[in-house]
């Protein structure tokens, strides 16, 4: 026997009901849990490719977190002036969230890197030599950490490149995230090809006058590099994998050069000299 | 045997949802590259499939038979995001491997055919052990699958590295082929192959 319509309705709404406060139960009560890991995520990203914590280093998420704190110092940069933003918090912007808002990001013409839309602002860090105080003294420059995104072979690529201080050498890349083919494109998080990084430089020979740089020269090859003293902008390309390899070159080339940080790479190196512009740039943070 | 055992134990081989009723494959293709994936997902699907069973089970009577899909449907997906709001919370690593095929477990037959072949039927108790034994017994042809295709596509175990493959100046030439889903298909192959040829009564006449 068919049961009464009222009754089908009736029991429709109580399932619907108990499955909705089930799930909604789960979702707010999980969502502190879930945030603070996508923090520690990120943070752990970060103190990798500064070289702070090896890869996959077992750390309780109060050391990461320590760890970030007292290395680490963040700042946001406003991209098309070149300028610190020190209006905004850098510990509550979200880059992603700002890339996806119309008002806080703009869409880009087709480009090689593959990059749809860039924010106005983006998250920079600042690697300390020693450990800071917990009222952000004794911080002193050590390297830059950029964020990089752009396109592979079937995914977006997303990772930070370490710079040292004078914008020029590469002190690392790495990717956290990415769905390149493995044993291929996958390689990108290989050890040995992540190690040809460090010593390379983004613009012109070791030490020479930034004046003198007109664009980005790193990126990577096809075939062997060989070694920085043999050529000191190249990496070897990943075999098989010549559709990732063009895009690591591409997303470098895009978010180091204009369309990226390069305006913040110019306005802090002429602003009297590389040291101090880079105290300053952390100063106007506090 | 009794009942509720059979319940239980008869997926696992004898009615495995894989390798006989040829369910739940797509998945069973995508997460199966490493272990350590494989299980996180066989513990979800036992998880989800148990619980599906049990509450469809438990307002089996009550259901309305026009309705009765979208009841199931509804109460499998509020399973899955619950799932993969733990999964979040707790093993944030995987879950991020695991992307959408936590949120597909919606889409496994498996899930599905189980609510509706068994747990319409069948008490609150049997449904439970079917649902665990339909859930384990999935669980364990993506385990035999994750064992090959991590061994041979990336020398590792788990994460430990078992055969040192040469990318990372060891001597094992890694098998590209396991890594990519067509390895799962043949390994799936061969698991129903063996397990045909070991228990006869399975074969299917063409």
């Amino acid at each position: 026997m068919q049961p009464k319509v009222g009754y089908i309705i009736g029991f429709c709404i109580a399932v619907c009901l108990v499955c909705s406060v089930i799930v909604s139960g789960a979702a707010v009560g999980l969502k502190d849990r879930q945030d603070a890991n996508k923090l520690l995520d990120r943070q752990k990203k970060v103190l990798a490719v500064a070289g702070l914590m090896e890869e996959g280093a077992v750390l309780t998420p109060a050391d990461v977190e320590a760890l970030f704190n007292s290395r680490i110092r963040s700042i946001v940069v406003d991209l098309k002036t070149g300028q610190v933003d020190s209006d905004t918090d850098a510990k509550t912007f979200d880059q992603v969230k700002a890339t996806k808002d119309p008002a806080q990001s703009e869409a880009m013409e087709k480009n090689s890197a593959g990059v749809g839309r860039v924010p106005h602002k983006a998250l920079v860090y600042q690697v300390s030599k020693e450990a800071m105080k917990e009222d952000g003294s004794g911080f002193e420059l050590d390297a830059w950490i950029f964020p990089v995104s752009g396109r592979g072979l079937w995914s977006t690529l997303y990772g930070y490149i370490s710079l040292a201080p004078d914008f020029n050498e590469v002190r690392g890349l790495i990717f956290y995230q990415h769905a390149e083919t493995p044993g291929l494109g996958g390689e990108v998080d290989n050890k040995l090809w992540k190690a040809k990084w460090p010593g390379r430089l983004v613009f012109g020979p070791k030490g020479s006058e930034h004046a003198s740089w007109n664009e980005v020269k790193v990126g990577v090859i096809k075939g062997q590099a060989g070694t920085v003293d043999e050529d000191p902008h190249h990496v070897d390309g990943l075999s098989g994998a010549t559709i990732t390899s063009n895009g690591v070159t591409n997303l470098l080339r895009f978010w180091l050069g204009d369309p990226g940080f390069g305006p913040f790479i110019k306005n802090s190196l002429s602003s009297q000299g590389t040291e101090t512009a880079a105290l300053q740039a952390g100063g106007d943070v506090r | 045997m009794s009942k509720s055992k059979q319940a239980l134990l008869d997926p696992l081989f004898d009615n495995n949802p894989i390798a006989l009723q040829v369910l739940g494959i797509c998945s069973a293709l995508a997460v199966t590259t490493k272990m350590e994936t494989a299980s996180v997902m066989a513990v979800a699907v036992v998880a989800v499939v148990a619980l599906s069973n049990l509450s469809v089970s438990l307002i089996r009577n009550y259901i309305p038979p026009s309705i009765r899909i979208i009841v199931q449907l509804t109460i499998i997906a509020s399973l899955v995001i619950v799932t993969d709001q733990i999964l979040k919370a707790f093993v944030y690593e995987i879950s991020k491997q695991l992307s959408v095929f936590v949120g597909l477990i919606i889409t496994n037959c498996i899930v599905m055919g189980r609510a509706e072949a068994y747990a319409m039927q069948n008490s609150p108790g049997l449904s439970l052990m079917d649902g665990i034994g339909n859930g384990v017994g999935y669980g364990i042809v993506l385990m035999v699958v994750g064992f090959f295709r991590e061994l041979f596509g990336s020398g590792s175990l788990f994460g430990v590295e078992i055969l040192s493959p040469v990318t990372q100046g060891g001597w094992y030439q890694p098998n590209g082929l396991m890594v990519l889903a067509p390895a799962a298909f043949f390994l799936i192959g061969g698991f129903i192959w063996i397990l045909r040829t070991y228990k006869p009564e399975q074969v299917t006449e063409d």
